[in-house]
């Protein structure tokens, strides 16, 4: 695959290297092919790829059809069913024909809540990544950018954030602000950022000494048209894939949050505040846990894969920077 | 390299300052009195306001800042009201436990991923490579308190109930009780840290590795005829590993500082349990100490990967 | 035969840095120009910082519509002088004029203007292009920046000038991957000239590209210097090439210009021992001839330029070394009875036809005395 067909030419002796003024190899080579469109055409030959990204519309369509769930069993998330939905001892059900996935302890259907539970964590995963995104794209640009005196400063914050014990910080801010979804959304966006911004920063600290970049320069180019213009379009590769490989990272860790208590409050469905309360059953009610676990362990291995795959079409040699 | 040492240690004496006045300012702005959760409901607003002084509660938040780090710098970390001892006992005490689960964890998940790695790379796209990717990226996307928790059913309720009653289902049992039960009972959650990071480290030795095999210097060893593993071990291994090693001591580092789901999952009383109960408990002597000693942590580890990084890499003195 | 100790010491001589020709003013001139970059002393516990003087001390002159070439080793200083003209580095000392005004000390904002008038062409096919932009929109980029045209006037001279630099319109949305090395300098070169500028600084142009290509676009920069009535420095390490387009050449060796002359006067006229060095180098067609010519090899590397030798800093692989060459810097100006256009910066220069090949080095390494050395020239004030 050659995408410089004309300059192999010239390195085998051809005398006229305006060669393409002869007739295009084909007709639509006029067209320049973007590295998005190629890098597009790769992901789509990646098989894999496209099996995860077909089951991540598959959870989408879950999480906003939900309510088709409560349609179809007639059990609405938060209702608890103490006659229908549990034993005489109190104790869950067992998937059966009313309840496919079973009930929990307080008699609800688990399988919508599942449904519903996927909201919840593609909601907080894409708004959190988002967040992280765009403040450590800014901060990177900035600090590999500038240099000096503003680097040194946004470098600390960089660090200081990628020290903080993330699990505990956070944990307390919840704790003292007590749990909601935007509390959830900020918290895990204001401590994801600092990883992106560092890949930015590097990214940005070795663009800067390109040619190209003098070459603007030397045309009289404003620092802001620089980082924009020239600066910007090369970062975002990297940038996208770590995006996408962000979110699954997200999705655990509202997961786990919710786990330790400190997620939505109830009786909201999350699946990690589903595994926390199944916690207690594990012995007598496996599907409180399997199945909110299924299908939590279902969208992080297809981010997973899907970011894999994008990993591989757009960024080859990104391998030394996610980690 | 003295003035590399110096320079790192000051950057992250700031850090740990910055963050030793962020956990402050929270507790500052937080609701909840502690004084008179101490005194208990039935108190007089004179028993709380005595015990607010004692504290030291009602003076100004910058006086009070200062105390604590005066006193901290000289090992006083204050005192737990909950449980009547002072923190440095807490943490004395649930030291040993995070620090028998981490370094266990730590090196299984080491060698099992180091090794997986290895052997993914040197044949790429086999079978063997692909399986190897493929049990990575599975426990790489598990969360590690999903992992606990059916490590816990099939290991523990499972083999119980089919009469093999090798795995208890949580608590601690110090070295004192004999390195068997020690060890019984970390081995589930052992494996619930290693088989994460395992994963993550399967991915990046295979990454470090691949990249190191293709280059020009391999080739030419092979072309030595150097036999086939020493050119791998002798050769390979040994830049490939770098990154891997950094990876580690940041790793190690962060977890010293409590591996909290791990814990609460198999009920350690480690450290990362001691700050999720101190937490609930509004216990804030506790709280500030154990997420100053988790960053403390984290800032030794790296300065002392970075130390390593600069021994093995000259260039990276010559900043 | 030079006896100066230094600048101002031959009467008569009036130390004029500029090579003042007839007639035309000089588009550029550069007077006492000198740029050095501090660097981190790599010893652990050092103090101080170093600096590396990358350009020492130039002065020259640029006449419009000429083409002046530059030669030099590899880190003599070409590239760093370049981007001092080019206002891409600010001045450590001296000044520059261009068309008249002094733009030695203006402001990022004070070159905005200038910058439609002095260009640059960059060496690296391959770097000079931001990979992930259109090439369109590359060679477009100075009028975006100048707020010049609407979109459409902006397309139109774009493709305008893709053709008359040799490159197929129709290609205005390709990727800079799509091009051999040779369209991408194409492309660079027309990036240069969109805004009709006046001079363009051509840093080593060809350097990256195979030698079947080179001619062509060095034919390229020559027609177009006449269709765009362009004033051309010419920087490359390649005598060879710089003799093609020059019409003057100068020689930099660690940051000073060592001689400065018309192009065949440089070639059959070589006074100074480093450019005649350079010329043994160059290769023969002629195989006879070939095995007939002088064979100069320069003893030793070329030293730091953080700690540049005392006095001529040629003078450690000089085979005309004498005890004055480590004292004095010779000052750049005519020797013997060369015209005002020639000048060399050399203690002792060549005669004409004088075989360097036979020259030997007469200085120690260490401290010279100087009394012990038997000197064939009058000294004037050297010895004790």
């Amino acid at each position: 695959m050659s995408l410089d067909p004309t300059g192999m030419a010239s390195a085998a002796g051809a005398v006229d290297d305006t060669g393409d003024r002869a007739a295009a190899p084909d007709g639509k080579a006029i067209e320049g092919r973007s590295p998005w469109l190629l890098g597009w055409q790769r992901l789509r030959r990646d098989r894999v790829a496209m099996i995860s990204l077909g089951i991540l519309v598959l959870i989408v369509l879950m999480a906003v059809l939900a309510p088709l769930a409560t349609t179809i069993t007639g059990h609405p998330p938060n209702e608890q069913y103490r006659q229908t939905g549990l034993s005489p001892d109190g104790l869950p059900l067992g998937p059966s024909s009313s309840f496919w996935m079973g009930t929990d302890d307080l008699g609800r259907d688990i399988l919508v809540r599942v449904a519903y539970g996927a909201r919840v964590s593609l909601l907080v995963g894409v708004v959190s990544t988002g967040i992280a995104v765009a403040i450590g794209v800014v901060v990177g640009l900035a600090a590999g950018f500038f240099g000096g005196f503003v680097d040194t400063v946004l470098a600390r914050f960089i660090d200081v954030a990628l020290t903080v014990p993330f699990l505990l910080v956070a944990i307390a801010l919840v704790s003292i602000t007590g749990p909601s979804l935007t509390i959830t959304i900020l918290v895990i966006g204001f401590f994801s950022w600092a990883s992106v911004a560092r890949i930015v920063r590097g990214q940005v600290l070795s663009l800067r000494e390109r040619e190209f970049v003098e070459a603007a320069r030397s045309l009289g180019a404003s620092d802001p048209r620089i980082m924009f213009v020239d600066i910007l379009p090369n970062v975002l590769a990297p940038v996208i894939v770590y995006t996408t490989l962000l979110i699954p990272v997200v999705i655990v860790v509202e997961a786990t949050l919710a786990y330790l208590g400190l997620g939505l409050p109830p009786p909201t469905a999350d699946w990690g505040g589903m595994i926390s309360d199944g916690q207690k059953y594990y012995t007598t009610a496996w599907w409180f846990i399997i199945f909110p676990g299924a299908a939590l362990l279902l969208t992080t291995l297809a981010f997973n894969l899907f970011g894999d795959g994008v990993r591989d079409a757009f960024d080859p040699r990104a391998d030394q920077l996610l980690q | 390299m003295l003035r590399f040492l110096i320079r790192r240690t000051a950057l992250g004496a700031v850090v740990l300052w910055l963050i030793s006045m962020l956990v402050f300012a929270l507790f500052f702005v937080a609701p909840g009195d502690v004084a008179r959760t101490i005194a208990g409901r039935q108190a007089t607003p004179e028993t709380v306001a005595l015990i607010q002084h004692r504290l030291g509660l009602d003076l100004p938040i910058w006086e009070q800042y200062l105390g604590f780090v005066g006193r901290a710098l000289r090992g006083d970390l204050g005192y737990d009201y909950y449980h009547q001892v002072p923190v440095t006992t807490v943490i004395a005490t649930a030291a040993p436990i995070t620090l028998s689960l981490v370094v266990g964890a730590a090196i299984m998940w080491l060698a099992l991923g180091v090794f997986n790695g290895v052997m993914s790379a040197i044949r790429p796209r086999s079978f063997v490579d692909r399986a190897l990717t493929v049990f990575a990226l599975f426990f790489y996307s598990m969360p590690s308190f999903l992992l606990g928790l059916l490590l816990l059913y099939f290991l523990y309720f499972q083999l119980t109930l089919a009469g093999i009653a090798v795995f208890p289902p949580g608590g601690f049992e110090p070295l004192s009780s004999g390195v068997g039960p020690w060890a019984q009972h970390l081995i589930l959650p052992w494996l619930t840290l290693a088989l994460v990071s395992a994963a993550i480290y399967t991915r990046l030795t295979r990454g470090s590795m691949l990249d190191v095999l293709g280059e020009d210097y391999i080739r030419t060893a092979r072309s030595k005829g150097i036999s086939e593993r020493r050119v791998i071990v002798r050769h390979g291994l040994r830049s490939a590993l770098t990154p891997v090693v950094t990876q580690f001591g940041i790793d190690v580092g962060a977890l010293l500082g409590g591996a909290v789901i791990t814990e609460t999952v198999f009920s350690l009383p480690g450290i990362g349990k001691a700050s999720i109960d101190a937490l609930t408990q509004q216990n804030q002597p506790v709280i500030i100490a154990t997420v100053l000693l988790a960053s403390t942590a984290v800032v030794i580890a790296n300065i002392i990967v970075d130390v390593m990084y600069a021994v093995l890499d000259p260039r990276v003195r010559l900043h | 035969m030079s006896t100066s100790d230094g600048p101002g010491t031959t009467p008569g001589a009036v130390v004029v840095p500029a090579l003042v020709s007839t007639g035309d003013d000089p588009l550029l001139r550069l007077e006492h120009v000198s740029k050095s970059f501090p660097v981190q002393s790599s010893k652990l516990f050092s103090r101080g910082h170093e600096f590396v003087h990358a350009v020492d001390d130039v002065s020259l002159e640029v006449l419009p519509g000429e083409t002046l070439g530059l030669v030099g080793e590899t880190g003599c200083g070409k590239s760093t002088l370049a981007r001092c003209i080019a206002r891409l580095y600010d001045l450590t000392s001296g000044s520059i004029t261009f068309d008249g005004k002094d733009i030695s000390h203006l402001s990022r904002r004070g070159m905005r203007p200038l910058r439609s008038e002095i260009q640059m062409i960059f060496q690296d096919p391959y770097g000079s292009l931001n990979p992930r932009r259109r090439v369109g929109s590359i060679i477009g980029d100075p009028f975006a920046i100048h707020g010049i045209d609407s979109r459409a006037e902006r397309k139109k001279k774009v493709q305008d000038l893709m053709e008359r630099v040799g490159l197929n319109p129709e290609h205005y949305n390709r990727f800079p991957a799509d091009f051999s090395g040779g369209q991408r300098q194409r492309i660079g070169t027309a990036r240069a000239l969109a805004l009709r500028p006046r001079m363009v600084i051509c840093d080593e142009p060809v350097s990256a590209l195979d030698v079947s290509v080179q001619a062509q676009i060095i034919n390229m920069l020559k027609d177009l210097q006449d269709d765009f009535g362009l004033t051309y420095i010419f920087i490359s390490h390649d005598l060879s090439v710089v003799r093609h387009v020059s019409d003057r050449i100068a020689v930099m060796y660690l940051g000073h210009i060592v001689e400065v002359a018309p192009t065949a006067e440089l070639f059959e006229h070589t006074r100074h021992p480093y450019t005649r060095a350079l010329l043994s180098a160059l290769p023969v067609a002629d195989p006879d001839a070939a095995d007939n010519r002088e064979r100069i090899l320069l003893v030793g590397e070329i030293p730091s330029p953080t700690n540049p030798p005392s006095g001529c800093r040629f003078h450690t692989r000089c085979p005309k070394a004498r005890a004055d060459c480590v004292r004095t810097d010779p000052a750049l100006e005519r020797v013997f009875d060369d015209g005002v256009e020639h000048q060399t910066a050399c203690l002792h220069p060549l005669a004409i036809d004088e075989d360097m090949s036979l020259s030997r080095p007469q200085i120690e390494d260490s401290e010279i005395d100087v009394a012990s050395i038997p000197d064939q020239e009058p000294t004037t004030g050297g010895s004790q």
